[in-house]
């Protein structure tokens, strides 16, 4: 079981969130070659250690976190509010280093959150 | 002589084996009291090999049973971080069976249950192959178009696969809840009797018997912790127990497979999770047959010793950590009840976790890389145990000659870069 500290709802048991996946920049789709863009859509890291990724909290706040995680142990580190959504008291600023921020990109749309829902 | 499917040809009169199984040797042993040698041998860890095969899984010892008997390669060195079976191999819900969507996948695993079916002959190992029939439960009219769609696409490729209704269903397995009342209420099932249950640990153990008495090392305990590569070509690896050279590698470990390609420098479209299985305590034999519900996300199947066996589907979200979780269990628990009323007294005895390679398209990746001379036969996610023969025949194929196989050609890891995907979500994301 993970307890994921929502950086707005406190700690909460996993269950209630939706795993996005590991943060990733996506390139710029009017630049990239077929093959990198595909590459950004299926190629992961996917490593057995600490990874920086994003949780989507469907059954609370309804926002993203951005989570340091360890997947050898599940061990939680460090929790952020995800880049690009509003702050809650209290609560260290987005990763400015967040690859997402760096580029400008847009928020991430609610509707492509549970994309990665196991099944 | 005698062909085994396998293409195998047993000499008359000589066993390769360091001793026969049979009904007489049973006798012999029990009559005299002396003990069975083992199985299979260790031997001492060579400088090199001509093939080396990181995982010593169902798919790897496979690939090096078939290297050794089609392809007279006998050089092979198996590695296990662990003890053989210790992976995936020894943690799945032992289902086999072929009703799947594509074609590609139909003929992929129709090929392995056939080679299932004669393994027992083959291996001279008792496999406990069991085909009693594999039901996939609809309880909604999408999921029984898909299930009409999956039946006539394994009828074209010669797959006894047909769509049932309810008083069938009920009379295949009474303790089932047909009525209309049920949350989840069973509309009809995609019934398969070829399928069914297998022992899983006797088909590792025999593979590593059958492979070991033509000469291929097994060693576990033996971790991998690099790959030589240069000049785009696999030079050997770096194990916990020494170095190995070797101008060709397999990759067969399963949930592992992105941290073994990572050594050699081969990205993974793959993201591992835990799938949690559990198992009952024994009961009397009440259940003849698999069944599986997709929407309800269990499968289900009782064991010759009488045990129940139920599996999920993975755990959603990436892990490699393999403890079990209560909330996998309040929500099978659930589901089972919903399916079996009957079944409330009944105590679960254990629960357990396996890695699963997920891949993006729940098809595996199989072949070549762009490494020279480093394979892969990995991204098994779910569905990767019921593929064990057939995935080493083929990919002991491919490294004797050089060349893909046909079976094999849809899964290479190009499809990723040409967007040439096998979607096998339909059939493979819970089922089994």
């Amino acid at each position: 079981m993970i307890l994921l500290p929502c950086a707005w709802c406190g700690p909460r048991d996993a269950s209630e969130f939706a795993h996005v996946g590991e943060v990733s920049s996506r390139p710029d789709p009017g630049e990239v070659t077929p093959a990198q863009w595909r590459g950004y859509l299926y190629l992961r890291a996917n490593p057995c250690g600490w990874t920086t990724e994003t949780w989507y909290h469907r059954m609370g706040c309804r926002r993203f976190i951005t989570v340091e995680r360890h997947t050898g142990t599940n061990e939680i580190r460090a929790v952020r509010a995800a880049p690009m959504t509003p702050q809650a008291p209290g609560v260290p600023a987005p990763m400015t280093s967040h690859p997402a921020v760096s580029q400008g990109a847009p928020p991430a749309r609610p509707s492509e959150a549970p994309a990665r829902e196991a099944r | 002589m005698h062909k085994g499917t396998n293409g195998y040809r047993h000499a008359p009169g000589r066993s390769v084996y360091p001793a026969k199984y049979s009904a007489a040797a049973l006798f012999r042993h029990g009559l005299a009291g002396e003990p069975w040698p083992a199985a299979w041998q260790s031997q001492p860890m060579k400088d090199s090999y001509d093939v080396v095969i990181v995982g010593g899984g169902v798919h790897g010892l496979a690939a090096a049973y078939y290297l050794a008997t089609n392809h007279g390669i006998t050089d092979v060195a198996v590695l296990d971080k662990g003890y053989i079976g210790s992976g995936g191999s020894g943690r799945n819900t032992a289902i086999l069976r072929s009703n799947y969507l594509t074609p590609e996948g139909v003929r992929f695993y129709d090929r392995s249950v056939k080679l299932y079916q004669r393994l027992a002959t083959d291996l001279d190992y008792n496999v406990m192959f069991s085909q009693r029939g594999h039901m996939t439960l609809a309880h909604s009219d999408a999921s029984l178009r898909t299930m009409r769609w999956r039946a006539e696409v394994n009828k074209v490729e010669g797959v006894n696969s047909e769509v049932i209704g309810p008083a069938e269903i009920k009379r295949l397995a009474p303790f089932l809840d047909v009525s209309p009342a049920a949350r989840y209420p069973i509309l009809g099932a995609l019934w398969h009797p070829p399928g069914g249950i297998i022992r899983h640990d006797a088909v590792v153990w025999g593979y590593a018997r059958g492979a070991a008495a033509r000469g291929v090392h097994i060693h576990q305990n033996t971790e991998v912790t690099g790959i030589e590569v240069t000049g785009g070509r696999v030079r050997g690896v770096r194990t916990s127990n020494g170095d190995i050279a070797t101008p060709v590698v397999l990759n067969a470990t399963a949930g592992w497979a992105t941290l073994i390609s990572d050594m050699a420098g081969v990205s993974m479209p793959v993201m591992t999770s835990p799938l949690q299985a559990a198992v009952t305590e024994p009961v009397k034999p009440f259940l003849s047959t698999v069944i599986v519900s997709g929407t309800l996300h269990v499968y289900i199947s009782q064991t010759d010793r009488g045990e129940l066996v139920f599996g999920a589907s993975v755990d959603p979200f990436t892990s490699y950590s393999m403890r079990g979780s209560l909330e996998f269990i309040e929500g099978l628990a659930g589901h089972v009840l919903e399916l079996m009323p009957a079944l409330t007294k009944v105590r679960l005895l254990r629960q357990w976790a396996g890695l699963c390679d997920m891949t993006p398209d729940f098809s595996p990746i199989m072949g070549k890389t762009p490494v020279d001379g480093f394979f892969v036969d990995v991204g098994w996610g779910t569905y990767g145990f019921k593929a064990g023969p057939v995935s080493g025949e083929a990919m002991a194929q491919c490294i004797a000659s050089g060349a893909t196989p046909e079976i094999i050609a849809a899964f290479g890891l190009e499809r990723f870069g040409e967007g040439a995907l096998v979607g096998e979500k339909g059939a493979a994301a819970v089922g089994h």
